[in-house]
């Protein structure tokens, strides 16, 4: 099967996952959750006004039609308007995307060389004391609550210390920096832990291959070993683990985001919760499964490119 | 013979695994909150935990150990009786996502074809949603309170289960051991429940004891969100508590909240990296 036919194939799968994603948000919102006129009315509401409200919210359509407007708005991106704040959801979400971007983007490079560096020096000394310290400092870190994290270092670093601004946002340029390096170091803590694990694991199964008994036997050291040709043969698993986390880490942030004040899209998210606004949380499950999926397929499909042994099956 | 055989299966783990002292100390840490748990809930410690025995936000002095929260209860009875709610969360979710995970991954794996589709399907699309989206639509649909919670968590972490449940059924089910009860007549459903599950069980006892402390961890999380669990203590609220209370220097609460937490999901971390080490075969020796 040539690599055409398999591109096509992984995208016609797309179909039925976006649909299942889909049938689920229009359960849960459309069908279980119930008729959200008496909540956004009030108690006093008329049958009259109640009727003209589920029409303007497309709430009279017959279920097929209400599911197939999910779904298009999967391709179309429009969502209709917040019941909160009646804003177009999708502008909202633009506006959001961009500040979560300026805290969530140095926060995962730093993350990423951060991890990946450290699990390349823990299998380095694999067994050894560097090691198990490091296993064990990671593991430590994974057991603390992330409000812990957050809470005690806004308290610490912001507010008796003062080195960072409390809470809040600006988003000029150098002002800025004081807004999102505490959140950013926060993020960096809370998924620092298990990424470097993850990796650590990935390189060591590299370790156990002929082509590595080869390097070693050429006179190379330990050190070119790991960094040139494991690493490289490694990256593979670590790139799809980066990739595929991006849209937990633009929602990942709704903690951060709220403590801190930061309006992206946690805050959006939040917001979104506190109201019961049913578009904009169903606005952002199918967005955030999307833009999953997308770039599942897309790394599938790079790496067939890129990787000549992934068998196309 | 057959009693001293099945034993051993597994006792070598478990002897392997107390060959540790970090993993032995984890083992008992998880024994210690199990029963402390029990006891709470059978009202023997904790179960004046809503009476008032002192002054609002007492520092912690040698009467109150731990001091008194803002409506002047004991801290050390509330961390006590979080604990039932803790493990309890820990025990029905790894319930739940072992037998969703387990049944539906056994099934797809075993039977393949249009099964197997079906399985892969549903796992793919509540993958493709982020977590924290499904935790919240499913609190949202079913009301807040212990029950929501226990779904939302269970409903969230079965999918890892499944996969690697019908990926190592799929490995097993061409095997001689396999066929050799094919030839004596077995039917399909004892040939997977009887020869094949035990075979790959290991994999439900690690990945029970890394759900477990996945759902104390969350519980956390949803009680932030408002989601969580309503009209008990439990540490999730203690910290969420923090928010208000450090600025007006009450760090009792959220600190021995957030210790009594830590202890356990370290003791669980430890414990599932030993058991991946004694119970997968594959990883022994690296």
């Amino acid at each position: 099967m040539g690599i055409y036919h398999y591109t096509i194939r992984r995208l016609l799968y797309t179909i039925p996952i976006l649909m299942g994603v889909c049938m689920l948000i229009f359960l849960i919102f459309n069908v279980v959750a119930g008729d959200p006129t008496p909540l956004l009315l009030g108690k006093h509401a008329t049958a009259k006004q109640m009727a003209a409200l589920r029409h303007e919210l497309g709430l009279d359509k017959p279920w097929f039609t209400q599911y197939l407007d999910i779904l298009k708005s999967g391709f179309t991106f429009d969502f209709g308007r917040s019941w909160a704040s009646k804003q177009k959801i999708i502008a909202m979400l633009q506006s959001g995307a961009w500040v979560s971007l300026t805290l969530v983007i140095p926060a995962f490079i730093v993350t990423g060389l951060l991890s990946i560096g450290m699990a390349l020096l823990a299998a380095f000394y694999r067994g050894k004391f560097i090691d198990k310290t490091m296993i064990l400092i990671t593991v430590m870190l994974m057991s603390i609550s992330a409000l812990t994290y957050i809470l005690f270092g806004q308290w610490l670093l912001a507010y008796k210390l003062g080195w960072f601004e409390i809470a809040g946002y600006d988003p000029h340029f150098p002002e800025v920096l004081s807004y999102i390096v505490l959140p950013s170091i926060i993020l960096v803590i809370l998924s620092i832990g298990s990424d470097m694990r993850f990796y650590r694991t990935v390189i060591l199964d590299e370790m156990h291959q002929d082509y590595v008994r080869t390097a070693r036997a050429k006179g190379l050291t330990e050190w070119i070993v790991l960094s040139k040709h494991v690493l490289k043969n490694a990256m593979i698993p670590i790139a799809t683990n980066l990739i595929i986390q991006i849209p937990s880490w633009l929602l990942g942030t709704i903690l951060v985001e709220s403590f801190f004040g930061i309006p992206g899209l946690g805050g959006i998210l939040l917001h979104a919760i506190n109201n019961s606004d049913f578009p904009v949380i169903k606005a952002m499950t199918v967005l955030s499964a999307v833009f999953y999926i997308v770039l599942n397929v897309a790394t599938d499909i790079l790496y067939t490119w890129l990787d000549p042994r992934i068998k196309l099956s | 013979m057959k009693n001293l055989f099945t034993a051993s299966i597994w006792l070598q783990p478990l002897q392997r695994l107390t060959k540790s002292k970090l993993t032995t100390i984890a083992l008992v840490i998880v024994l210690a909150y199990t029963l402390i748990a029990l006891l709470a809930h059978w009202g023997v410690v904790a179960g004046d935990w809503n009476t008032e025995v002192g002054e609002s936000y007492e520092t912690p002095s040698r009467q109150h150990w731990l001091g008194t929260d803002i409506f002047g209860r004991s801290v050390a009875a509330k961390i006590i009786k979080s604990t039932e709610m803790a493990m309890s969360i820990g025990f029905v979710v790894s319930l739940i996502t072992i037998v969703f995970g387990v049944v539906l991954g056994a099934l797809g794996g075993y039977f393949g074809g249009i099964v197997d589709e079906l399985v892969s399907w549903i796992c793919s699309t509540l993958a493709s949603i982020p977590n924290i989206m499904l935790l919240i639509a499913f609190t949202f649909i079913l009301g807040k309170g212990i029950l929501a919670v226990y779904i939302a968590l269970g409903m969230t972490n079965w999918v890892d289960v499944c996969r690697l449940i019908r990926g190592e059924v799929i490995r097993h089910k061409d095997r001689e051991y396999v066929q050799a009860a094919t030839a004596i007549g077995a039917s399909n459903l004892s040939k997977l429940y009887k020869h094949i599950l035990p075979n790959v069980l290991h994999i439900v006892i690690i990945q029970v004891s890394a759900i477990f402390q996945i759902a104390i961890k969350s519980e956390v999380i949803l009680s932030y969100l408002g989601l969580g669990v309503q009209n008990s203590p439990s540490w999730g609220v203690m910290i969420n508590d923090a928010k208000v209370e450090l600025l007006s220097g009450v760090w009792w609460q959220i600190t021995f909240a957030t210790l009594a937490m830590f202890l356990i999901v370290l003791a669980f971390n430890i414990l599932s990296d030993a058991l991946r080490d004694a119970l997968d075969p594959k990883l022994r020796g690296k």
